[in-house]
Parts: C-alpha cells; structure tokens; sequence
C-alpha cells in the first residue's frame, strides 16, 4: 500500500471516529479510564524527565557562559526559553509518542487479532468511535496540563542543579526567569501540544486498528505507530513553529 | 430464517467464494464444514456483516442485508449473538462487565436489572459466580462459555459460532456442543456454526453445509453424511480410520 493510500485510509478513520458516540455514559466512563492510561499513568515519567532535563539544561548553560561579560541571568532565561518553547511541547510529545503511542498500537492491534475489534462490530457498535474518540479526547484534555508540569519541573530542576553545583545563585537565576517574558510562548507551546495530542492518539490508533496477522505484526505496528508518530511530531513542529514565530 | 443467495467474495485476485446459496432454520444448529481455506470463515463473515459480497444477498426473516440502512443494520445487529474462535472477550473487563457491555449499550435497564441478567446466563452456562473474575484467569472453556452467554444475554434471534471447539478438550468440547444446542432449541433460534469437527457435525449437526473451494459442494443432516456417496464429503469427513469405522459399523448395523 502506498502511501496516499495510508493517508486516504487514515482520513476515513477519523471520520467514523468523529462520529456521535452511541452511549454518552459508556463514553463518560470509558473517557476517565482513558485519562488514567493514557494521561495519570505517564506523569511519572514525564515529571522525572522534565526535572532532569531542566538541571542539564542550566549546568550545560552555565558551564558555557563563563566569560565575565555574559550575565548570568542568561542561565535562568535560556532554561525557562527551552523548557516552554522546545522541550515542554515537542520533546514531551516525543517521550509520550513512546509510551502511549506504542500501548495505543499494540492494545488496538491485539484486540484485532484477537477479534475483540469484529467483537464490538457484530454488536453494531461502531468499533473506531467506541475505540479512539475517548483516547483523542484523553490526549486533547490532558495532554497540555503534562507539559505546563514537564515545563515547570524543568525550570525548578535547573534551579535545584545550579544550587547543588554552586555555578550561579538563586537571584540570578530567578531574575533570568523573570526576563522578557512573554506570555504569547506558553499559548504557542499549548496550541503544539493540543495538535501533537491529536498526533498521539490517532495515528497509533490507526497503525493497530488496521494491523493484519498475530503478535508478530502487532509488534511491527507498535514500532512503526513510534516512528511514523515521531516523524510527523517533528514535521508538524517546524511548520507549527513557521506559522506562530516565523 | 436465513437465507443466503449466490455469495460471492474476492480478496484480490483470490476469489473464495463462489455462488454460495444456503438456507440456515430456526431451532436448528446448522453446521457449516469444510477444509481450511474453504472459506468457511469469509462465508460468516458476510453473514456477520464484517465483509461486504461483490455479489449475492442475505436475508434475515426477509430482511436483506444490503437493502438495509445503517440504522436498520444497527438494530439487526441487537439481534445477533456471535461466539468467536478465541471467545473474543474484552481483557480489560471483568466477566460481568463483559456480558453486560452490550446490554449497556443497548438495552435501557437499570443496574438490578442488568445485573439479574447477567448472572441468569451465567447460571445457564453453568458458570455462577465468577462475576468478578477476569478472562485470563478463566481456562479456554470456561472463556467459551462465558462467550456464549454473552452471545446470548440480548436474546439473540441469531447464533454463530466460528470454531467453537477448537483447542478444547474432547470433554470440554462435547459441554460446549450441547449447550449450544440445549440454547438453540430453548430460545428457537436460528444457530450457525463454523466447524470441522467432526465430533460436533456427528452429535449436533442438524442441518450441514459443505463447502469446498468456495462452493457448495454438498448439504444434509448429521444422518445424511453417513450414507453420501459424495466424494469429497467421504474423503474430508471419513479421513481418519476411527470415522471409516465408526461409518462401517454404521452400514454394517443397518443391514
């Protein structure tokens, strides 16, 4: 199959997707335990990460800027620049393609091979509306509240890295925070994360839902959901970026 | 009553069926066998609604399928009970949860009333009290049985069942058999079942199918099959020495 034909398939999926759930408290229900997979459960990871990655960020930072003519104040602002710009929306995105991209594909894809999916279609329900609404409404709810958590944690890690190393002072720090800032960064990174959201929930769902074969081919397409979800997170970054910052 | 006329389906270049005509009847287990690869499975697959024929039609009571809007596919649908090769149960879900899911969708009653229904299949599969037990912590049988009560808690008008037997126990196998047949003669339903056990064709086959290479090559009863003379029924069903025997003594006896 080409890759128009992907492209086709997958617009069909999201139409039948779009449609008007069945049974509103079957959706309110399957909708919570969604956020719990999906959202609650990937907390962890990202607050570990953010808070690291924040640390990293400031040491390498400060470690680079020793000339005595560069303010150290510039420490904090590039943490807080990076964290809200890149790493808060785009790396997240990439942690979350992952971990929830891949459970995504291979539960779809196990409950195809294991006929679950003609299960709910024998039923007369419509199996794609049922399966992956409540997911794509999972990731678009919770999805920005993880990465406002994931850009906090990082700036308070480069503040915990700069404290335990000594290499600049809390003052300067927040000082670098508190410059320039622009509100306009943090409804940019939202407004990536809300359409990488979609990203994560739809095209693993539709790399499991479409998956032919047994658990060999259920692997494949977790595997290939990663990649094709990565691929297009880090496409859809850089025209987002063009359109917003350009 | 259902009534399939002159099915065809392709998959590419692979033309599996080929002109199948049947009709299935009610309070009856019809057997549908054949060789793998016979398209037994595409052959209720279109029944189910999962496939789409290129050409022929499936009436339902004489509803046909492809006359029907989504609405009226939906409904038909409600009154369909299918019990999968695998049993097809949700993991994530509990037995109850299970057999209640379509009542949920489908049925407007309260939690009592939902709950009252659950557990009366489950005491007719001979399963009370695993309510609360996930399907991995059933063996494949009982995920069989749990099956069919789902396939049953709407009282379907309906029953299919692909491969109910396969990967049971001889033992197993033959209580599954039989409450498929107790449940189609108690509800009078039309039942349909996928199989080439022959076992199951010999003890519940009231009405059987034969389909070879995508045609029909034969029909009759569980009493028919042991005097056909048709040769590729002999040759698929009397394969093993125990049934050549089983088929001798049978000729030998009703001499």
């Amino acid at each position: 199959m080409n890759y128009l034909e992907h492209i086709g398939k997958y617009f069909m999926m999201l139409r039948e997707v779009f449609k008007r759930p069945q049974k509103w408290k079957i959706f309110r229900e399957t909708l919570f335990r969604e956020i719990e997979d999906l959202g609650l459960k990937s907390l962890g990871i990202i607050m570990f990460i953010s808070f690291f990655i924040g640390g990293v960020v400031a040491i390498q930072t400060a470690l680079n800027v020793e000339s005595p003519f560069i303010p150290k104040y510039l420490i904090g602002f590039a943490t807080k620049r990076t964290m809200i710009l890149e790493f808060g929306p785009t790396f997240t995105s990439i942690i979350l393609a992952g971990k929830v991209g891949s459970y995504i594909a291979s539960s779809m894809g196990t409950m195809r091979v294991t006929e679950q999916i003609d299960a709910l279609e024998v039923m007369g329900i419509n199996s794609l509306n049922y399966l992956v609404l409540p997911k794509l409404i999972a990731t678009l709810l919770f999805y920005p509240f993880l990465v406002l958590i994931a850009m906090l944690l990082g700036i308070f890690g480069g503040w915990v890295a700069g404290n335990l190393t000594g290499l600049f002072h809390t003052v300067d720090y927040i000082n670098g925070i508190q410059l320039d800032f622009n509100p306009f960064f943090i409804k940019y990174a939202l407004v990536k994360t809300v359409v990488f959201a979609f990203v994560i929930a739809t095209i693993p769902a539709y790399h499991g839902y479409y998956v032919k074969g047994g658990s060999l081919e259920v692997g494949r397409a977790s595997t290939q959901a990663v990649v094709w979800t990565s691929v297009v997170i880090i496409l859809l970054n850089y025209f987002l970026t063009q359109m917003l910052l350009g | 009553m259902i009534e399939v006329t002159n099915l065809n389906k392709s998959f590419g270049d692979a033309h599996i069926l080929k002109g199948v005509s049947a009709v299935f009847e009610k309070g009856k287990v019809n057997m549908v066998i054949g060789q793998s690869g016979s398209g037994k499975t595409v052959f209720l697959k279109c029944m189910l609604g999962l496939h789409t024929p290129e050409i022929g039609d499936i009436s339902f009571d004489g509803r046909v399928y492809s006359q029907l809007n989504i609405d009226q596919k939906r409904l038909l649908r409600t009154e369909i009970g299918m019990l999968f090769q695998g049993g097809a149960l949700f993991d994530s879900l509990t037995v109850e949860e299970n057999i209640m899911f379509p009542l949920k969708m489908f049925a407007n009653q309260s939690k009592e009333e939902m709950l009252h229904r659950v557990n009366f299949v489950l005491e007719r599969v001979n399963l009370p009290g695993s309510n609360k037990k996930f399907p991995a912590q059933l063996s494949g049988g009982m995920q069989k049985r749990v099956a069919i009560a789902r396939a049953i808690v709407m009282n379907p008008k309906y029953l299919f069942c692909d491969e109910p037997n396969s990967g049971l126990d001889p033992q197993t196998a033959t209580v599954i058999d039989n409450l498929i047949q107790e449940i189609t003669a108690e509800y009078n339903i039309v039942t349909v079942v996928n199989s080439h056990d022959m076992n199951s064709v010999m003890e519940i086959g009231e009405k059987i199918v034969f389909l070879k290479d995508g045609e029909k090559a034969w029909e009759g009863s569980n009493k028919d099959i042991f005097i056909t003379d048709n040769e590729a029924v002999v040759n698929f069903v009397y394969s093993s020495n125990l049934f050549k025997k089983v088929r001798e003594s049978y000729f030998k006896e009703s001499k």
